[in-house]
């Protein structure tokens, strides 16, 4: 008998077997399934808005399409169970969805702010909650949760996103710590700037990543059973800075 | 909720575990099945996660210890939680033997049936499947059925995993010995070749027969090893005043709590295996006891911990006769990888079982245990189940904690034939178990 909790995965050496993934067509979302595939799973439910019925083609997996819309909460539950129906036990979920946006979009169109306020927080809580019942009934199981150091400390560039960030970062902190005990468990990952499609046009911020590194960092952490990720590592440290700086500074932050 | 793996302590899950003290109690608790189904557990020697059902329930049949001998026949009537050491322990002294026993005494009547286990005189003796007589079986209906080996559940159940019900009692004929001493004989071989050349020609001299391989031996020693023989010992081979059927096991070392991961490294295992090869001299006629011979490592208690945190997995194999060249492939790429293993263990299988899910077939049989952290091992040993799959050969469920369902169904022929008894008697799927889910059996 184990003594104490270790990892949810499903085999001996870390490989899991089936994956859903929220938001399916996420750069860093099929960046992450492309590994898990390598590394040995066989099941992919992608769920996305207009999920249509040719999924692409990723390793030697069986992949399942679902419809998904994260801003309609109401429908997220019957996703999750009907990902478990297609599959069986869910080993990792991942929610990938969301918007950027800048925020003098948000500025002059606070009714938008809200909405991506309500895709990137709202959505993530009643799928992460939805997802935590279903694993925890399982007995197994990771809810990987792409939080942001945007929400580690909210910068004046982009407060709406950021505040959202932080709001998910807390409630994926809390849902794990819910689960403490349960087999199931939470990764919150704090990725840095992201250089790819959500960002393109932007010009990368220091310590940016590409969203294969986000996903080498994620299959690194589900292989550990960390609890919190950052990408690139050295962010963690930066952050520590960060979080203490005086105000008076902190808002003259560029970016 | 409890958190429970196997004896190689890699992926644990919770479970509610209840300890039934009946067959009543286990058929009152299958008919109260939860929705994640139930799994049946006896000593948790199973390396991977045959015992586990996480979220679910777990039955904990160790208590169900009772047993029976009729002495003029040798049949022995045993409830499924029985240990064979308990029943040994018993047994002996009375001049029986079990007809099987795998490496350790420490698994139960129940689990030795649901893994058709084999031991040293399998290519005598076939598993332990041959030798039963019946099986009381509690299926998911709640009822209970004595099962004998001219109907089909009986051997779907025989190397079924605990998949069909829980087994609570079998019946089997056991052995006549004249004492508890064993007359055995050591010899060394050079290589691979040598071993294999050895074992085919001799094998057939002696009931039990093994062989120890030392896998970090490389170049022309590659596949060096130190076989094993041995048969019952006649009372006149005994030193005179002896006590021929004297058992009592050596009281057993404790492992340290806690070992450091990385203590098993080449250079360890190295010098581990020169001295083991070294100390094997050859000699014929020794006579030693049943646990010495049978169990050595059941005189350290908890000897799994000394893998450290990550814990381990053991590879066990078997190919065809014809296939020599796919394990010779596999020793050689172990030797090359300096893959960390202590105990290799090479073995002929003779026929096996009408089992469906039963592992041996006629066959060279290999078995490693390798640490669970070492890097790309999960690579390797993927190479490898492609090579024993297209040899025609399987790995032992009983022991595998990482294959994928695909392996698992090119390796077992059989599987839809067994799948179609399981779903008759468990149509609703209440018997699941980690390895169910993870093997889509």
């Amino acid at each position: 008998m184990a003594d104490e909790e270790a990892p949810s995965m499903k085999n001996a050496l870390g490989s899991v077997d089936t994956v859903l993934l929220l938001g399916g067509r996420s750069e860093i979302g099929l960046a992450i399934v492309e590994r898990l595939v390598r590394d040995g799973a066989r099941r992919v439910v992608l769920a996305a808005r207009d999920a249509g019925d040719t999924p692409p083609v990723i390793g030697a997996a069986e992949v399942h399409l679902l419809e998904f819309d994260a801003s309609r909460p109401e429908t997220h539950g019957e996703v999750i169970e009907s990902a478990a129906k297609l599959v069986g036990d869910l080993d990792v979920v991942i929610p990938t969805f969301g918007v950027l946006g800048s925020q003098a979009a948000y500025d002059a169109d606070p009714v938008a702010a809200a909405e991506a306020v309500a895709v990137n927080y709202g959505g993530h809580v009643s799928a992460g909650l939805f997802a935590a019942r279903r694993l925890r009934e399982q007995g197994h199981g990771t809810l990987v949760v792409l939080s942001s150091v945007a929400g580690v400390r909210v910068r004046r560039a982009n407060f709406v996103y950021g505040s959202a960030k932080a709001g998910l970062d807390g409630f994926a902190q809390g849902l794990g710590d819910a689960l403490h005990g349960s087999g199931a468990r939470v990764m919150v990952v704090r990725p840095g700037f992201v250089i790819g499609r959500m960002t393109e046009g932007m010009s990368p911020a220091p310590m940016s990543s590409t969203p294969g590194q986000v996903a080498d960092a994620v299959i690194a952490g589900l292989r550990s059973d960390a609890e919190v990720v950052w990408v690139p590592g050295r962010l963690r440290a930066v952050f520590a800075v960060m979080r203490v700086l005086p105000r008076a500074i902190w808002r003259r932050m560029p970016r | 909720m409890t958190f429970l793996t196997g004896w190689g302590r890699t992926a644990p899950t919770p479970a509610r575990l209840a300890r039934p003290r009946s067959a009543e109690e286990v058929a009152e608790l299958v008919r109260r099945a939860p929705g994640r189904g139930v799994a049946a557990r006896g000593l948790g020697r199973a390396y991977g996660d045959a015992a586990q059902n996480s979220g679910g329930l777990v039955l904990d049949c160790t208590a169900l210890t009772s047993w029976s001998l009729d002495e003029s026949s040798g049949l022995v009537t045993a409830a499924a939680g029985l240990s064979l050491h308990d029943l040994m322990t018993a047994l002996v002294p009375r001049g029986w033997f079990v007809p099987v026993t795998p490496g350790t005494r420490h698994v139960t009547v129940g689990g030795a049936v649901a893994a058709d286990v084999h031991g040293k005189n399998h290519h005598a003796d076939s598993s332990f499947g041959a030798h039963l007589r019946s099986l009381t079986l509690v299926t998911a209906d709640g009822g209970c059925r004595t099962l004998t080996p001219e109907s089909e559940l009986f051997w779907a159940t025989v190397g079924g995993m605990g998949l069909t019900g829980v087994i609570t009692e079998a019946v089997f004929r056991c052995v006549p010995i004249e004492t508890s001493r064993m007359r055995v004989d050591v010899e060394r071989t050079r290589d691979l070749d040598h071993t294999l050349e050895t074992m085919t020609a001799t094998d057939d001299r002696h009931r039990y027969t093994v062989a120890w391989i030392d896998l970090l031996a490389s170049g022309g020693r590659m596949g060096r090893s130190v076989l094993t023989r041995g048969d019952h010992a006649s009372r006149d081979e005994l030193p005179r005043g002896a006590d021929p059927l004297a058992f009592a096991p050596a009281s057993r070392l404790k492992a340290p709590p806690w070992a450091p991961n990385g203590l098993l490294n080449p250079v360890t295992v190295r010098a581990f295996n020169e001295a083991w090869y070294r100390r094997a001299r050859p000699r014929t006629g020794l006579v030693q006891g049943l646990s010495p011979f049978f169990h050595p490592l059941d005189s350290v208690d908890g000897w799994n911990r000394v893998y450290g945190s990550h814990g381990f997995v053991q590879y066990q194999f078997v190919v065809p006769f014809s296939e020599e060249a796919t394990l010779r492939r596999i020793v050689s790429r172990l030797s090359a990888e300096g893959v960390v293993s202590f105990l290799t263990v090479l073995k002929r299988f003779g026929p096996g079982t009408p089992g469906m899910l039963s592992f041996p077939i006629p066959g060279w049989t290999l078995a490693l245990d390798i640490p669970a952290g070492r890097r790309g091992l999960a690579v390797l040993l993927r190479e490898f189940d492609g090579w024993v799959a297209e040899a025609g050969g399987r790995i032992y469920l009983a022991k595998d904690s990482r294959m994928s369902a695909g392996t698992a169904a090119a390796m077992y022929p059989r599987l839809g034939e067994w799948r179609k008894v399981r779903d008759e008697v468990d149509p609703g799927g209440v018997f699941r178990s980690d390895l169910a889910r993870r093997l889509g059996l």
